[in-house]
């Protein structure tokens, strides 16, 4: 599970606990839209994520039966897969994918919750969002859930009993970066959950914006996998996520208006 | 599926045929097939995969006694990339 080099320069006491389990990266990645498999792999290897999101299709009767398995890339015992319901529009299916993922993963119980409300936004919907999150929740699943950026809405799931809310920062895919910085602000000082920003960034300093605001993790799929170099800009990710989550833990400066020397003031010679 | 023409009234006689919607798309299978059979037929057998029939899941440790009705709905879902 701990990649040497995450466990090495995070204390013990600053890990990403989710649903009882404790996390060195604070770093989760879809892998969706890579250009194949081993692209996949070496920009996983590269972002240092643990938390890995993937999607749940119908396979491919009659074409390729060797064709290779996301899951063989990405073992099961090496990552936490992250099974998402992206596409569905209503708490039904997204329910009914949760509970095949769960077969799939052999019992695996942490699911990405999102139920879609529009084709052109991706916002979710956040009704059908609730009721799902009832309904997995007490059939025992451990949900990490889209949602928006209403700060009622997130305190709401967390009453049901969500594992970590997940507030969108842009619409997915965007890249726009964090536009709702005092809603997210809202959220994190509200919870007792992780809340991890899902959706929206676009390069690193965005997922560090992340990090300083207190948010307790990023996940993000498009701003690796539609880099031109994706597999760097997932090793700027790790970093950025690691910059942002110290420097958050490190208490920033205050803001001044004016400016304030660096320099002592006394024992100038001339 | 084409059969030899000698073979099919025997077929039609032994083993008696019925749909399935597997994927969207029809099969016909021969009744009685059950879950494990299936995935046979496909050369799907072994795979990480899970099933659902008419939206209600089928736990794998049942693929082999699981038999399917005929009109019967089956999905059949695998992991692939997502964010």
């Amino acid at each position: 599970m701990s990649s040497t080099a995450a466990a090495q320069h995070t204390p013990a006491d600053d890990r990403l606990v989710v649903a009882g389990t404790a996390y060195d990266s604070r770093l989760l990645v879809g892998t969706g839209k890579y250009r194949d498999h081993d692209e996949t792999r070496r920009a996983i290897e590269a972002s240092g994520a643990q938390i890995v999101t993937v999607a749940i299709r119908r396979t491919n009767i009659g074409q390729n039966p060797d064709e290779p398995n996301l899951l063989d890339v990405l073992p099961p015992e090496r990552f936490t897969i992250l099974p998402n319901t992206a596409g569905c529009y209503t708490a039904e299916d997204a329910v009914r994918t949760c509970r095949l993922a769960r077969e799939l993963l052999d019992g695996h119980k942490l699911v990405k919750l999102e139920v879609l409300g529009d084709e052109k936004t991706l916002y979710p919907d956040m009704m059908q969002t609730l009721k799902a999150a009832e309904t997995l929740v007490a059939d025992g699943f451990d949900v990490m859930v889209y949602t928006s950026d209403d700060p009622i809405l997130a305190r709401r799931l967390e009453e049901i009993g969500c594992a970590a809310v997940m507030p969108l920062a842009a619409p997915i895919g965007s890249g726009l970066g964090i536009q709702n910085r005092y809603n997210v602000l809202e959220i994190v000082d509200n919870a007792r959950v992780p809340v991890i920003v899902d959706a929206g960034v676009g390069t690193a300093s965005d997922a560090a914006i992340a990090m300083e605001m207190g948010c307790d993790g990023v996940l993000m799929n498009t701003a690796i996998a539609a880099a031109k170099d994706p597999v760097l800009m997932a090793s700027a990710m790790k970093k950025a996520i690691e910059a942002g989550r110290e420097a958050y833990r490190a208490g920033r400066m205050p803001r001044k208006r004016y400016a304030s020397a660096s320099s002592p003031l006394d024992g100038t010679f001339f | 599926m084409i059969y030899h023409s000698i073979l099919i009234p025997f077929m039609a006689e032994k083993t008696p045929m019925m749909e399935l919607t597997v994927n969207g798309e029809t099969h016909r299978v021969p009744e009685e097939t059950t879950a494990q059979m299936l995935l046979e037929r496909l050369e799907l057998a072994g795979r990480r995969l899970a099933m659902e029939v008419n939206g209600e899941l089928v736990p794998r440790s049942t693929f082999p006694e699981h038999r399917f009705a005929p009109g019967d709905r089956v999905e059949i879902v695998q992991a692939i990339g997502g964010g």
